[in-house]
C-alpha cells in the first residue's frame, strides 16, 4: 500500500450530504475484477447520461475541477453499502484524500485499507473549505497526516484527530495482516482458552 | 468492590478481545464469518499472500447477490459472468474447506435471512460479512457488523480484525405499537427520527417495550437498517422470544451444551444502570406506516403526509438537495403521499423476505388483484417452501404476482438483472432508496410488507389499514 504522508493537490467541493457508495461506484460494476477500467467507474452515474454524454452540472466535469485528487464532502460520505468497490475506484481515479464532517463507518475503515485519507472536520471547516473552492475554482489543498493539518486556500488552516494506529499504518504503508500476524502467539493463546470457556460449540451438525 | 454495570455491546466486545495495541485499537475474535460472491476480491488477497482460511469451521459461503430468482439454469443467470461469478465462490469455499449452501441446496439464501434461520447467528457472538446489512444478526442479541474485502481477506487469514472501539446508544421505542404499525414501520421512523448518521460511530442498543413485543424477525428487520442510520451495528437483547426461537435449529447447541449456552446468553442483557453514550427515546403510539419519499432511508414520513416543500427549507445546501432529490423521484411539494401511482412492487431483501413479511403480504393480496407488477422473493429455500405449504403462493399467483422460485438479493440492488427501470417507480420491502440503487434512474419507495401489497393492489402508495379496517 502507498504510504500516506503529505498531499497537495486541486480539490473539488461536493456539497450534497449522504454521497452513498452507490453513487461512487454503481452496483453493476461489483462484479467487475480490480483491473485499469476500474477508474472508469468513478461517479459513472453522476458524470455520465445514459447516452454516455457528460453531465455538465456534475462538478467533476467541469474544467477547473477535472484534475481535483482531494475531495471536500458535507456530512456522512460513503454512507451505505460496505462496497470496497467505492474506495478501489477513487483510488484508481487518483483521489488520496476526502475531507467530511462525518463519513460512512465502513468506507472510513475501507479508505485506511487502501491509501486513501478520510479526514473529518466540524461541519463549519468542510462548508468554509467548499465555500474557498466554488470562488477559487481548481485552487489546492494539502492534507498534512504527519501534522494531521489541512491547509487550503484563503488561508484556511485546521487541524484534525485520527486514530494513532490507522495514522501509523498510513504513514508507513504498512499491511494490516502482515502487522496482525505479529500477535500470532495472542491470536493462539486466545483461541485455546476460548474454546475450553465458550458455551457454543462451533462443530458442524 | 463490584464491577461497574456493563451493556450487552460491552460484554461481548470484552470477551472478544484478544489484546489492545498502544494506540489503543482492540484486536477482535470473530466468532462467524459469511461470504457471498462478492468476497472474491478478499480470497484472492488471501492467495496472493499464500494464506488460507484460518478457521474454515467458522466460515460460511453462500451465494446470494447475483443468483438468479427464476431457476437454476444457465439462462436463468443474467450473463455468463453472473454463473462465474457464483462458481469462483463455490471453488473457493472449496479450496479452503469452507462451509458451503451452495445453489442447489434448499437451505440457500440471502445471508442475513440463512444465518439466524439456521442458528448459525446466535447470542453473544461477533459475526462479520463484507455486507453492511449484516447489522441484522444483531436481533439475537449478536454483535454483527459489515466489512469491505481488505478487512474480509483479513479475517479469513486471521479470524480477527483491529477495530477501535465505538460508543453506545440506546434507543427505546415506549408504549405500544398501534395495529397495522410493522417493523419496517418502526426502523423507519427511528432512522426519520435520528438521521442517515444519526447512528455514526454508535453501536445502537434497540430497548423498549415495543421492541421486546417484537417476534424474532421483526427484530431481524428492525436490526437491519442500522446501518442506515449510519451505526455499526443493532442490537436487541436475548430473552424468552429469542431463546425459542434458537431452539431445535440445525446448528443450535442442543443437550447439555444448551444448557451452558443458555445460561451465557442470560448473563448478556445491559445490566441495569449501565451507561450508554447517548439515549434517544421514540413514544410507540406515535408511529403510523411509513413510507419514505426521497433517496435517502432518512427521507421517511408517514403515509398520511405530503412530498415536503424546499421552500420551506432554510438552508442553501439542503434545499438545494431536497430539490434535486423531488426531480430524481419525479414529485411534486405538497402531493399527498397515498396519491403516488406505482409502477413496480418488490417484496424481498434481506430486510423483508421472511416468512411473516410474506404472510403480511398474502393476507392483503387475499382476494384481490394486483394492479402493477408484483414480484416476491423469498429469503431462502426453505421460507419459499414453508410459504409453499402455508398457500401463500397460491394467494399470490392468483392475484396476479410473480413468485419466485429462487432465493436471492434480487431486485434490492439489482445485481443479478432484477432492475427496476429508469424514471419507474417501485414500492420496495428493501432497505434503500439511493439513487439508481434498484437500477439506473429507479424512484424506489420503501415500505413494509403490508404496505408493498397495497400499492400492488392499488397502484399507489396506500395505507394499509384502509384495507383491512373493519
Amino acid at each position: 500500500m502507498e504510504p500516506f504522508t503529505r498531499f497537495t493537490a486541486a480539490a473539488t467541493p461536493m456539497d450534497r450530504d449522504n454521497i452513498d457508495t452507490d453513487q461512487i461506484i454503481p452496483g453493476r460494476y461489483l462484479m467487475m475484477p480490480r483491473d485499469e477500467r476500474y477508474k472508469t467507474y468513478c461517479f459513472h452515474d453522476l458524470r455520465l447520461n445514459d447516452d454516455g454524454n457528460e453531465v455538465e452540472t456534475f462538478i467533476l466535469n467541469k474544467p477547473a475541477f477535472r484534475d481535483a485528487q482531494i475531495i471536500v464532502a458535507a456530512d456522512n460520505f460513503g454512507c451505505g453499502s460496505s462496497r470496497e468497490g467505492a474506495v478501489f475506484t477513487l483510488v484508481d481515479a487518483g483521489f488520496r484524500s476526502v475531507i467530511a464532517s462525518s463519513f460512512g463507518d465502513i468506507f472510513y475503515n475501507n479508505s485506511f485499507n487502501n491509501g486513501l485519507l478520510p479526514v473529518v472536520l466540524p461541519e463549519e471547516a468542510v462548508s468554509a473549505l467548499r465555500a474557498a473552492l466554488h470562488d477559487q475554482p481548481g485552487a489546492q489543498i494539502t492534507v498534512d497526516l504527519e501534522t494531521q493539518t489541512v491547509s487550503g486556500p484563503g488561508n484556511l488552516n485546521f487541524s484534525f484527530k485520527i486514530d494513532p494506529h490507522r495514522r501509523h499504518r498510513l504513514l508507513n504503508g504498512l499491511d494490516a495482516v502482515g502487522y496482525t500476524m505479529t500477535f500470532e502467539e495472542q491470536i493462539d493463546a486466545f483461541e485455546q482458552r476460548y474454546a475450553a470457556e465458550t458455551a457454543i460449540k462451533y462443530d458442524q451438525p | 468492590m463490584a464491577q461497574a454495570p456493563r451493556t450487552m455491546f460491552d460484554k461481548t466486545w470484552e470477551r472478544h478481545a484478544i489484546t489492545v495495541n498502544d494506540a489503543g485499537q482492540t484486536l477482535l475474535f470473530i466468532d462467524r464469518h459469511f461470504c457471498h460472491e462478492l468476497s472474491f476480491h478478499a480470497y484472492n488477497m488471501l492467495h496472493a499472500r499464500d494464506m488460507s482460511v484460518r478457521r474454515p469451521q467458522q466460515t460460511f459461503a453462500i451465494p446470494d447477490h447475483y443468483t438468479p430468482t427464476t431457476g437454476l439454469d444457465k439462462e436463468d443467470f443474467a450473463t455468463e459472468a453472473h454463473d462465474a461469478l457464483v462458481a469462483n465462490l463455490c471453488d473457493n469455499a472449496d479450496r479452503n474447506d469452507v462451509t458451503l449452501f451452495g445453489l442447489e441446496d434448499q437451505r440457500r439464501g440471502i445471508i442475513h435471512v440463512v444465518g439466524p434461520e439456521q442458528g448459525i447467528t446466535l447470542p453473544g457472538m461477533t459475526i462479520v460479512c463484507g455486507d453492511s446489512h449484516t447489522s441484522t444478526h444483531g436481533a439475537l442479541g449478536a454483535f454483527a457488523f459489515g466489512i469491505g474485502a481488505s478487512d474480509v481477506s483479513h479475517v479469513l487469514a486471521t479470524q480477527t480484525l483491529w477495530q477501535p472501539r465505538p460508543k453506545t446508544m440506546r434507543i427505546t421505542v415506549t408504549g405500544n405499537r398501534p395495529i397495522g404499525v410493522s417493523a419496517k414501520d418502526i426502523i423507519l421512523a427511528i432512522i426519520g427520527h435520528i438521521g442517515a448518521a444519526g447512528g455514526s460511530g454508535h453501536v445502537i442498543e434497540y430497548a423498549g417495550p415495543v421492541i421486546e413485543g417484537l417476534t424474532i424477525e421483526e427484530r431481524l428487520t428492525v436490526c437491519n437498517m442500522s446501518i442506515e442510520a449510519g451505526a455499526r451495528a443493532g442490537m436487541i437483547a436475548p430473552d424468552e422470544t429469542t431463546y425459542a426461537y434458537i431452539a431445535g435449529r440445525p446448528y443450535a447447541p442442543a443437550g447439555e451444551e444448551w444448557d451452558a449456552a443458555l445460561a451465557f446468553w442470560k448473563s448478556l442483557p445491559s445490566d441495569p444502570g449501565a451507561s450508554f453514550d447517548r439515549e434517544v427515546t421514540l413514544d410507540g403510539a406515535d408511529i403510523v406506516p411509513m413510507v419514505t419519499w426521497g433517496t435517502s432511508p432518512e427521507d421517511a414520513l408517514p403515509i398520511t403526509g405530503y412530498v415536503p416543500d424546499p421552500a420551506s427549507v432554510e438552508d442553501e445546501d439542503r434545499r438545494a438537495a431536497m430539490e434535486r432529490k423531488l426531480a430524481y423521484m419525479g414529485l411534486s411539494a405538497g402531493m399527498k403521499l397515498s396519491d403516488i401511482a406505482v409502477e413496480k412492487v418488490f417484496i424481498g431483501s434481506c430486510t423483508n423476505s421472511r416468512i411473516e413479511d410474506l404472510r403480511a403480504a398474502a393476507d392483503i393480496a387475499r382476494g384481490r388483484t394486483a394492479k402493477v407488477p408484483t414480484i416476491i422473493v423469498p429469503g431462502s429455500g426453505l421460507i419459499r417452501a414453508q410459504a409453499e405449504e402455508e398457500g401463500l403462493d397460491r394467494i399470490f399467483v392468483e392475484a396476479g404476482i410473480d413468485w419466485r422460485p429462487q432465493a436471492g438479493c434480487s431486485m434490492c440492488l439489482g445485481v443479478n438483472g432484477d432492475t427496476v427501470g429508469s424514471q419507474e417507480r417501485c414500492a420496495s420491502t428493501s432497505n434503500r432508496n439511493f439513487e439508481g440503487r434498484q437500477g439506473r434512474g429507479a424512484r424506489t419507495h420503501l415500505v413494509g410488507p403490508a404496505m408493498a401489497m397495497a400499492a400492488a393492489v392499488t397502484g399507489r402508495l396506500t395505507d394499509v389499514r384502509t384495507l383491512t379496517a373493519g
